[in-house]
């Protein structure tokens, strides 16, 4: 699978309060989540993006609460996926199980904003189109990719059987 | 080669002979905890299009977060989990029992040994009992509900091990502010921690549950702590029935062994936006603050109360400064107001408000303005948690707190005494 996209970068520790505020979280509505995306880092962040953006980031990723309402929020940003050098636990959690493609690069160098990115996901590459450069991702185990083949956990435990 | 405590306990829960770091298995957990989010967890379950949970003995559902509901909304979700417990035969506890990592613990679900999943982050505060405990998120818990299984990974271990005597009034917050500082907000990112050295032997309950709360602050998984002689005594009258202690061997192989001598340790303030960013008070005394929030899973606890308010020491909370007080359960609430504490506090001006999570979230309570400061007892201060994007969150102990609310800037407790 492969995802392309325009970069949008931020930098190290974005907490989920960054990406959604607590007082959002009344609502699961993607598309309006959506649009208060990254809106605790800047006011100004949900202008910034564009459908089909590819989300650059630093260290630690969604660290903070649990809440999935984070991912969702990307999501309905129309943010195809996030490329990090590492994820929090329990976001990368909630974006695998809500079918959400995370990016691990540990070795991930610098990119532009704005920079033309293509990320193959089977192989593990982010190559960025603008500058050249390639960066290696960690390669995700079958049984998480099962899962985000299945379009998140809920689908995948439907296709394994449960739920009628 | 010996075996830490997450892979021991994690084989045993998946039923293998033996499970080693990165490896992922399936688990079914002694206990699946959630809480006002129930709601949105029944709305994923129901796209399942099942009609009962599996095994509803399994699970707790206890509101907490915005209790009593703040807005109708939030009553909506109330009301529609009250109604799906019922239906369900899920053991639940309404608005006032107080916070769920609280609530668990005094009610005896967590268990040295016992896997426990909960749809939230600071879940990993039972570690302290000896259990392994960790967040998940919201479908997680809507599959498990489902199947009573759910994949882990495998993680590799960090051990802490914490030597010395803590100096007068300071405290397990300080212990784990000092370590969060030291280690990053993903010092121990993806990994299993386990406390242990002779100062935590010697800690109570109390503060043995902030450590392990705010492991999750530094990245971690889950976050042991041995059970012992401590513990045991806590458990009595509390759980019923047998539960096996899972202990790491002596010769386990972590991949690192970090030593502290915390003889020396002064109160530790983390200081806006990340809670790594921590301190020694002597950096920021002085100050000015709007508000001082004591409560909370990690500063709401009998203990607690008693230090912040041994440290006011019979002074008024200053002019122009809130101070909220939030017992972390019913059972805190009783306990102090029978010892007369919730009455000084409240003679000292300060707002005695119910049990929950009240205003750490920032969902109402005591929510902050631009340019306001708040010294809190919380366990996190990102840029607009409380409230304002524009407002500050330093974090501290109680003892801290209580200098604090009584001087109206960040003071260290032990000029007060």
């Amino acid at each position: 699978m492969i995802i392309q996209g325009r970069a949008l970068v931020v930098g190290n520790d974005v907490d989920t309060d960054a990406i959604i505020p607590a007082r959002y979280l009344v609502t699961t509505d993607p598309a309006e989540l959506g649009r208060h995306c990254l809106e605790g880092l800047d006011p100004g962040f949900p202008e910034r993006i564009r459908p089909g953006d590819i989300l650059v980031a630093g260290e630690n990723f969604g660290c903070g609460s649990s809440r999935e309402h984070a991912v969702l929020a990307l999501k309905g940003a129309g943010i195809k996926c996030v490329v990090a050098k590492s994820f929090a636990r329990i976001f990368f959690r909630n974006a695998t199980n809500l079918g959400f493609p995370l990016v691990e690069c540990p070795g991930l160098g610098d990119v532009n904003e704005g920079d033309r990115l293509s990320v193959d996901l089977g192989k593990g590459l982010m190559r960025d189109l603008t500058s050249g450069r390639v960066f290696e991702a960690i390669p995700l185990p079958d049984f998480i990719l099962g899962i985000l083949d299945a379009g998140g956990l809920i689908p995948w435990a439907k296709r394994r059987g449960h739920g009628a | 080669m010996g075996k830490t405590f997450a892979e021991k306990v994690l084989a045993r829960k998946a039923g293998l002979s033996e499970a080693v770091p990165g490896q992922i298995v399936e688990v079914t957990p002694d206990l699946g905890m959630s809480h006002d989010n129930t709601a949105a967890i029944r709305r994923i379950f129901a796209k399942l299009g099942l009609d009962r949970v599996k095994e509803p003995e399994r699970f707790v559902v206890i509101l907490d977060h915005v209790v009593p509901a703040a807005q109708v909304q939030y009553a909506e979700n109330h009301k529609d989990i009250r109604e799906f417990v019922r239906e369900q035969g899920i053991r639940f506890y309404d608005v006032g029992r107080g916070i769920c990592h609280q609530v668990v613990v005094e009610e005896g679900l967590a268990r040295p040994g016992d896997l426990i999943l909960g749809a939230d982050s600071h879940t990993t505060t039972y570690g302290a009992l000896g259990a392994f405990s960790a967040g998940i998120g919201r479908s997680e818990m809507a599959a498990l509900w489902a199947t009573s299984k759910l994949w882990l990974k495998v993680p590799s271990t960090i051990r802490i091990e914490l030597y010395g005597r803590l100096p007068e009034l300071i405290t397990a917050k300080d212990v784990i502010l000092y370590l969060i500082g030291k280690l990053g907000a993903d010092g121990a990112l993806y990994r299993s921690v386990e406390f242990a050295g002779p100062l935590v032997e010697g800690m109570s309950i109390s503060e043995r549950l902030v450590l392990s709360n705010m492991a999750a602050e530094m990245g971690a998984k889950n976050g042991y702590i041995a059970p012992d002689e401590v513990t045991f005594e806590y458990l009595k009258g509390r759980v019923e029935g047998d539960y096996e202690p899972i202990y790491p061997d002596p010769d386990a192989n972590y991949e690192e062994v970090l030593r502290f001598d915390l003889s020396d340790l002064s109160p530790q303030v983390a200081c806006p936006h990340t809670v790594d960013n921590v301190v020694p008070i002597e950096e920021v005394a002085g100050k000015r603050v709007d508000q001082v929030l004591l409560g909370t899973c990690t500063g709401g606890r009998l203990a607690d109360l008693r230090l912040a308010l041994e440290v006011m020491g019979g002074r008024p909370v200053a002019e122009g400064v809130r101070m909220l007080v939030l017992p972390a359960s019913r059972e805190v609430y009783v306990k102090a107001a029978e010892e007369g504490l919730l009455k000084k506090f409240a003679e000292a001006g300060a707002l005695v408000l119910n049990p929950g999570c009240g205003p750490c979230l920032g969902a109402h309570q005591g929510v902050l303005a631009p340019g306001e400061v708040c010294l809190s007892t919380s366990n996190r201060n990102f840029k607009g948690r409380m409230g304002s994007p524009e407002a500050e969150i330093y974090l501290a102990s109680p003892a801290v707190a209580g200098a604090t609310a009584v001087t109206g800037e960040i003071c260290d407790p032990r000029s007060l005494s």
